[in-house]
C-alpha cells in the first residue's frame, strides 16, 4: 500500500463511478476506458507487465472501441438536454454493488487456498508464453475456435443483410 | 575513437548527472533522457515536414516553401509560431472537455512508444521484457483519441473521418502485429534491444538483418504497407482525404490543437519507422561491417529518415484508394498472407540452417503470392484497360 497505489485506485474507481452515473453514453464509454487504464496501471505496479500491456491493448484498443462503435451505430449517442447524471444511477449503483459483492466474496473465499509467498514471483513474458503453449494449450485453442466461429458468424450475418437489401 | 563517439550521448549523460548528489542521479537521468527524446523527435518532426513540403513540391513541379530563411529552412519555425498565436476556436456545440483531451491523449500515447525503441547501442530508455507489446499497446490507445476528436467535434465530416480512421487502424493493426510476430518467433524475445542484438552480426561484410530472409522480406513488405495505413498516410489517407471530408477527424481543430494533431501524426510516423527499422532493418547496426566506424545512433536515425523519405515519395506518387479496396486488401490479401508467413517462419526455424530452408520458404511464399494475386485479379476483373473513343 503506497501512494501510487492510492492514486491509481482513486483514478480507477472514479472512472468506474463516472461510467455508471453519467448520462451521455459516449462519456460513459470513455470513462470506462479510464477505468481500464487504471486497472492496467495496477497490473504494472504489481510487476505484471504482460497482463498490464494486454489489458491496454485489448480493453482500450479493442473493447472500448467496440463499445463506442456499438453506441454510435445504435443511436444511443444523442446528447441529453438536461443534467449530466443518468436518471437511473440508483439502479446502476445497485447492480454494480451486487457485482462487486459477488466478486469480493469470490476473492475472499479463495484467499485461504493461496499459500503465502515471501517475495513476489518473477514471471517473464517467456514463462507466460510457455505456459500458454504447453500446459494451457487446450483452453487457448478452444478460445481461438470460439472466436473464429464468432467472426465467421458475424460475417455471415452481415452477408445476409447485404443480400436482403438487393 | 569510434567506440567513444558511438557512446558519446551516454558519456554526456553521465557527465551531466555527475554534478548532482547520488540520490537524485537516477531520476535526473530519466528526466534528461525523456527531454532528449522529445527534443530530438520534435526536431525530426520539423525536418520531416520541411522535407515533405520541399519534396512534394519538387514532385509536383513547384518550389515548395522558399521564403523563410535560406531555401525556406525556417518554414517549420514560422508554422509553429503561427499555430501558437492563432485563435483556438472550439465549436459551439462541441463537447469541450473531450475536444480538449483528444490531442493531448494522442501526443502523450504516441511519445510513450519511444520509451522502448533502441536508438543506438545501449541507447534505450526502458529495456522492457515486453517492449514490443508495450509499443503496440500505446499504438492501440491512439485509436481512442482519434475517436474522441471525431466524436466531440459534432461535425459530420469529423465523425466520418474518425469512423474511417478507426476501421482502417483496427484492420491494419492486426496485420502489423502479425508481421512483427514473425520476428519475435525467430528472435525469441519481445525486447526490442535484444531483437537488434540478434541482427547485429555479420557474415563477411554482410549483416544478418531479418529483411534478407524470405520470411523477413515478406514480413517487411507487409509491415511497410500496414504502417503506411496505420499512420493514415497516402495512399491510405482516406480518414483525412481533403477532397472528400475536409480534414477528417481534426476538421474542427484550430491553432495549437491542430498543431498537436499534426505533431502526433508525424511523430507516430517516425515511431513506426523506428519500429520497422528495429524489427527488420537491424536497428542501429551498420549495413556493412566496414561501416561500423560510424556511430550506431547515426545509422538508426539515417534509416528512420530514409523510411520517411520513402513515405513522402509514396505520397507524391500514388492516388488514394477507395474504402472497399482498402478493406479488401487488408482482410483478403494481407491477413492471409501474414498468417502464411507465420507458418513459413515456423518452418524456417524447424528446418534449421542449410539450403533447404531458403529454397522451401522462398518457394512457398512466392507460390502463395502469385496464386493470391491471380485469384485477386480475376475476382476484380483487372486487366489491360481498353479505351473506347467515340466510335
Amino acid at each position: 500500500m503506497s501512494i501510487p497505489f492510492f492514486v491509481i485506485s482513486a483514478l480507477t474507481v472514479a472512472g468506474g463511478l463516472a461510467a455508471m452515473t453519467l448520462k451521455n453514453t459516449v462519456h460513459c464509454a470513455l470513462a470506462l476506458s479510464v477505468a481500464f487504464a487504471g486497472i492496467a496501471l495496477l497490473f504494472l505496479s504489481l510487476d505484471a507487465q504482460f497482463a498490464g500491456f494486454a489489458q491496454i491493448l485489448i480493453y482500450i484498443g479493442a473493447v472500448a472501441i467496440l463499445v463506442v462503435f456499438a453506441i454510435l451505430l445504435t443511436r444511443g449517442s444523442e446528447t441529453p438536454t438536461d443534467g449530466v447524471h443518468s436518471g437511473t444511477w440508483l439502479v446502476g449503483l445497485a447492480i454494480a454493488a451486487a457485482v462487486f459483492a459477488v466478486l469480493g466474496w469470490a476473492v475472499l473465499a479463495s484467499a485461504p487456498g493461496l499459500h503465502d509467498e515471501a517475495a513476489a514471483p518473477v514471471v517473464t513474458v517467456r514463462d507466460i508464453g510457455n505456459a500458454l503453449m504447453g500446459r494451457y494449450v487446450l483452453p487457448l485453442e478452444i478460445v481461438a475456435l470460439l472466436l473464429t466461429a464468432a467472426t465467421i458468424g458475424a460475417v455471415i450475418v452481415a452477408m445476409h443483410e447485404k443480400a436482403r437489401t438487393k | 575513437m569510434a567506440a567513444t563517439i558511438d557512446q558519446i550521448w551516454i558519456f554526456f549523460l553521465h557527465w551531466l548527472v555527475g554534478f548532482l548528489p547520488a540520490a537524485w542521479q537516477h531520476a535526473a537521468a530519466v528526466v534528461l533522457c525523456v527531454a532528449a527524446i522529445i527534443a530530438v523527435f520534435c526536431t525530426l518532426f520539423a525536418l520531416a515536414v520541411l522535407m515533405e513540403r520541399k519534396g512534394l513540391g519538387r514532385m509536383q513541379n513547384r518550389y515548395g516553401p522558399n521564403r523563410v530563411g535560406i531555401f525556406g529552412i525556417l518554414q517549420p519555425v514560422a508554422d509553429g509560431i503561427k499555430a501558437l498565436i492563432k485563435e483556438d476556436v472550439v465549436p459551439f456545440r462541441a463537447d469541450a472537455v473531450v475536444h480538449f483531451l483528444a490531442p493531448v491523449v494522442l501526443v502523450v500515447t504516441v511519445f510513450m512508444g519511444y520509451a522502448v525503441l533502441p536508438m543506438g547501442r545501449h541507447m534505450v530508455l526502458v529495456d522492457m521484457d515486453a517492449g514490443l507489446l508495450f509499443f503496440f499497446a500505446m499504438g492501440a490507445a491512439t485509436e481512442l483519441s482519434v475517436f474522441m476528436a471525431g466524436w466531440s467535434s459534432r461535425n459530420k465530416y469529423s465523425l466520418l473521418g474518425a469512423m474511417r480512421a478507426i476501421a482502417q487502424m483496427i484492420s491494419y493493426e492486426v496485420v502489423l502485429l502479425l508481421a512483427s510476430i514473425a520476428v519475435v518467433m525467430i528472435a525469441g524475445t519481445l525486447s526490442l534491444p535484444k531483437i537488434v542484438d540478434a541482427q547485429a552480426s555479420y557474415s563477411g561484410i554482410f549483416p544478418h538483418w531479418y529483411v534478407f530472409t524470405p520470411w523477413g522480406l515478406a514480413g517487411f513488405l507487409i509491415f511497410v504497407i500496414a504502417s503506411t495505413a496505420e499512420t493514415n498516410r497516402s495512399p491510405f489517407d482516406l480518414p483525412e482525404g481533403e477532397s472528400e471530408i475536409v480534414a477528417g477527424y481534426f476538421t474542427e481543430y484550430s491553432g495549437f490543437k491542430f498543431a498537436l494533431f499534426f505533431l502526433g501524426e508525424y511523430v507516430e510516423m517516425l515511431a513506426v519507422a523506428g519500429l520497422g527499422t528495429t524489427l527488420f532493418l537491424g536497428g542501429w547496426s551498420a549495413p556493412l561491417s566496414v561501416l561500423n566506424v560510424l556511430p550506431s545512433w547515426f545509422w538508426f536515425f539515417l534509416k528512420v529518415m530514409l523510411w520517411i523519405c520513402f513515405f513522402i515519395w509514396l505520397r507524391g506518387t500514388l492516388p488514394r484508394l477507395r474504402q472497399d479496396q482498402l478493406m479488401n486488401f487488408a482482410w483478403k490479401f494481407a491477413l492471409p498472407f501474414t498468417l502464411l508467413n507465420l507458418v513459413v517462419t515456423a518452418l524456417w526455424r524447424i528446418l534449421g540452417p542449410g539450403w533447404e530452408q531458403w529454397v522451401f520458404c522462398t518457394a512457398i511464399l512466392a507460390a502463395a503470392y502469385v496464386f493470391m494475386s491471380l485469384v485477386g485479379f480475376r475476382a476484380n476483373r483487372v486487366g489491360p484497360r481498353r479505351y473506347r473513343y467515340a466510335e
